[in-house]
Order: structure tokens, then C-alpha cells, then sequence
């Protein structure tokens, strides 16, 4: 199908982008990368009275680190953050897990901020932001506000930003060096939405778990945080049997839904499964 | 402004234009305004890759776009790969190895592997498999496709080592 009418607006700032939000108090919708919102419009699942089209506002196109925080303007193609020698240095998980959002041709298009900003709970991105405790920047009327990763999401396709607010800006602490890290997915398809996917993050010292993270995407209509389970790592080590342990508690935490894809069972022992295989390959890489 | 707009472009090298609604798709704006039908329409939410061409050199969906946001792009269609009536190392690749049957996905495939080819010049077969499952084909199973990017990389790395020489 065809996208519906729509008044269309290509700002080129973003404070001229925050005055067409709230004109429209609510009806238009921010058009990124679009990998998700054109085929809304196509389908017709949504009929927003405008596009406020944010792909010609240069100014939110940039990797730049600060204080050993790398920052991304919102719409930094996730093609961008793949290629990227920063990322790959700074934020290896970011780009592990950028290699499991759709395919290449999707994430020339695709940007970091709209993957959050449309918070569906299957993709990558928020949990990363989640396992890495990032925060976004986002800009209203009254002026900018940050939201920490664990506030952001609300529910299923739904952030606490209002809806005269723009996402301009993600912030992620760059990982300690020497730190391991794994995203593991499980999808029917290469490319597909995940069923269950795990970011996970270890900080070793010696044979002790100096830090873990570990968070969840499909799991719930949030991410998830495992704050249980990398307990078990932090106290127990990083051995076989506290990933085994921190696994089974990862099985426990989640509060998953059934859907068309996969029933609440076996998204729950998904996430178990690769819980583990995430540590046990960050671990192995942790130095 | 859901009036018609001017769209300004460069495809295959060559200036056009045309006026549309801004609700109107990228790949509907090539085949109706353009009347350059070898970009196929498939199912217009991302998934088939029918529709892949390169926007400034990077794979794209052209059903994702809207043709106002193309404008001042360059974009690179099937139609751009042949040069002087010769076909593409990548078409004559696909023809020597069975890489199309009914033909539906293979402009898709086509610039899908060109710019897997540019990011990756000599992909192993795991490479090739995972690129082209961006695109999906119903008649060849994909062994014949995987067999004919296999066979143009070494071809298109001599002719860009070819290209860089003083």
C-alpha cells in the first residue's frame, strides 16, 4: 500500500523541528531513518496529520566522545555507527549488536536515535542503551532534559518523551578497556525482529567480576535489566557455574508476553539460554 | 504542504526531474515520473528488497523514501549498470551462473551485492549469504545468486585496483 496524506516539513534546524511539534500538539510524527515508520505509513497503522521529516538537519549527524562518553546526534545512520573505528574501539557491544538490526541496506537509512525513540521492545539498540546505562538528550519547548536509559521506556512502541520533545542526542559511557562483551540474538530469520536478544558487558579483575551488565531486548515490552543476575557475577566470579546461575536468574527476571512469534515459555527459556552464551563470550574476550 | 513538489535528482548520472505529492514513494516516483521500471516494487515495508538502490552510493530501500526526500541525492539503479551496451561484471555473473529465474528480485540483488561488494570486496561465502539475506528470492534457492557474487568479486577488485592506478 500507499502512505496516506500528510503535510509534509523538512526543517533544517532543530529548534524550527521542535516549533513544528508542538504546532501540531501531538499529531505529527518524526520521520529518521524511516525503517520502521514508512511501513506504518504504508500499512496505514498510522495516519499522522504531518511528517516533521529530521533528515535534512545536519547538525544531529555526529560520533564525537567528551569525557569518556561518546555521544551520537540522533540521526547517526547505524550503517555510520557499524563502519565506525570510534565505536569499535569505544563501544564494541554497540557494534556488535548494530550488525543484528536488519540488513545493510536498512541500516544506511536507519539511525540510533529513531531505534530508541520508536522503543520497540524486540530491537537492539535500547537494550544496549540499557546494558550500558546511556542516557538521551531530547529537546522541547522549555528547553533540553536528559533521560536516563531506565526511565526512557514506558511500554511497547511508547517513550516518556512528550510530544513536543525530539530525541537529538544519545550519550553512552564508553565501555572500561579490556571489558568483554557479547550481543546475542535469536531470530527465525538473519535480520529479522529478535525474539529474544541479550546485550551483555564483564569487567574482569583477576578472577573476580569487577562489573556485569546485562539487559534484554524482546523479553518484555520494555528492556530488561538483569540486575539480579550480574549480582550473581559480581559476588561469584565469572566461572561456569555463576553463569550458570546468572542465566537461570536472567530466566526468572523476565516477564515476557506470548505473541504470533513465540510463546511466553520460550521466550522466558531464550532468555536463559543466551544469557549464558552472551557471558560466556564476553568473558573469553574480557581481559 | 501536501502540495506537489519539485524533486531534483541525479540518476545513473544523468539530471532529471519531476513534481509529486510528498506522499509519494521513492521507487513509485522512478517508475511513474522517471518511467524507469527496473526498480521493481515488491512489499512495500522493507523486507523483500525488490526495490534496493544505491542512494549516494549506499544500498537503500526505495520503498522506505519518500521521492522529496531524494532530492539532491544521486541514486544508481539497475538501469545505471550497464555501460556502453555491456553488460555489468555482476549481470554477466548472475547470467553465467544461474543467478535469476523470473527476474522479480534481481535488480534488488543486484545493488544489494554491488555495495556488499564495495563494503566487503572479497567476501566468503557466510558474507555473501548474510548480505543477500537482505534480499528474498522465490525461484532460485539462492545457490546460483551466492555463485555469481562469488565469481564477480575478484572481477570488480581488478577493476578498482585497475581504477586507482596513476
Amino acid at each position: 500500500m500507499k502512505p496516506p496524506r500528510f503535510e509534509y516539513h523538512a526543517p533544517r534546524s532543530v529548534d524550527e523541528a521542535v516549533d513544528l511539534l508542538g504546532r501540531y500538539g501531538g499529531d505529527a510524527k518524526v520521520l529518521a531513518g524511516g525503517q520502521s515508520l514508512m511501513p506504518m505509513l504504508n500499512f496505514r497503522l498510522t495516519r499522522p496529520a504531518a511528517l516533521i521529516d529530521v533528515n535534512r538537519i545536519a547538525a544531529l549527524a555526529y560520533v564525537r566522545e567528551d569525557d569518556g562518553v561518546v555521544a551520537f546526534g540522533a540521526m547517526t545512520r547505524q550503517r555510520t555507527i557499524e563502519f565506525s573505528p570510534e565505536v569499535a574501539r569505544r563501544l564494541p557491544l554497540l557494534r556488535e549488536a548494530t550488525r543484528w538490526v536488519g540488513h545493510l541496506p536498512i541500516r544506511s537509512r536507519g539511525t540510533i536515535g529513531g531505534s530508541i525513540a520508536h522503543a520497540d521492545p524486540s530491537a537492539e539498540y535500547p537494550a544496549v542503551l540499557t546494558a550500558l546505562e546511556g542516557e538521551v538528550v531530547a529537546q522541547g519547548p522549555r528547553g533540553r532534559r536528559t533521560l536516563q536509559a531506565a526511565e526512557l521506556f514506558e511500554t511497547y512502541l511508547t517513550t516518556r518523551l512528550a510530544p513536543d520533545e525530539l530525541l537529538v542526542e544519545v550519550r553512552l559511557p564508553a565501555m572500561p578497556a579490556g571489558a568483554g562483551h557479547a550481543f546475542e540474538e535469536f531470530a527465525r530469520r538473519h535480520g529479522d525482529f529478535a525474539i529474544v536478544g541479550i546485550a551483555a558487558m564483564v569487567v574482569r579483575d583477576g578472577a573476580r567480576c569487577r562489573t556485569a551488565r546485562l539487559a534484554t531486548a524482546g523479553a518484555g515490552p520494555v528492556p530488561v535489566r538483569l540486575r539480579a543476575a550480574e549480582e550473581i557475577l559480581e559476588r561469584d566470579g565469572l566461572g561456569d557455574a555463576a553463569i550458570a546461575a546468572a542465566a537461570a536468574r536472567a530466566a526468572e527476571l523476565v516477564r515476557p508476553d506470548s505473541d504470533v512469534h513465540a510463546s511466553a515459555d520460550y521466550r522466558r527459556h531464550l532468555a536463559g539460554v543466551l544469557t549464558a552464551r552472551a557471558l560466556t563470550r564476553a568473558v573469553e574476550r574480557a581481559r | 504542504m501536501t502540495d506537489p513538489a519539485t524533486v531534483r535528482l541525479t540518476v545513473n548520472g544523468t539530471p532529471r526531474e519531476g513534481r509529486c505529492p510528498p506522499r509519494k514513494l521513492l521507487v513509485d516516483f522512478l517508475r511513474e515520473d522517471l518511467a524507469l521500471t527496473g526498480t521493481h516494487v515488491g512489499c512495500e515495508h522493507g523486507i523483500c528488497g525488490a526495490c534496493t538502490i544505491l542512494v549516494d552510493g549506499e544500498a537503500a530501500r526505495s520503498c522506505l523514501m519518500l521521492a522529496v526526500q531524494a532530492d539532491g541525492a544521486h541514486l544508481t539503479t539497475v538501469e545505471g549498470l550497464m555501460t556502453d551496451g555491456a553488460l555489468h561484471p555482476l549481470q554477466e555473473a548472475f547470467r553465467d551462473h544461474h543467478g535469476l529465474q523470473c527476474g522479480f528480485c534481481t535488480p534488488g540483488m543486484l545493488l544489494t551485492a554491488l555495495d556488499l561488494l564495495r563494503v566487503k570486496p572479497a567476501p566468503s561465502a557466510a558474507d555473501i549469504r548474510e548480505g543477500l539475506s537482505a534480499v528474498l528470492c522465490r525461484c532460485t534457492g539462492y545457490h546460483g545468486i551466492v555463485k555469481a557474487v562469488q565469481a564477480a568479486a575478484p572481477i570488480l577488485r581488478a577493476r578498482t585496483e585497475q581504477r586507482s592506478r596513476p
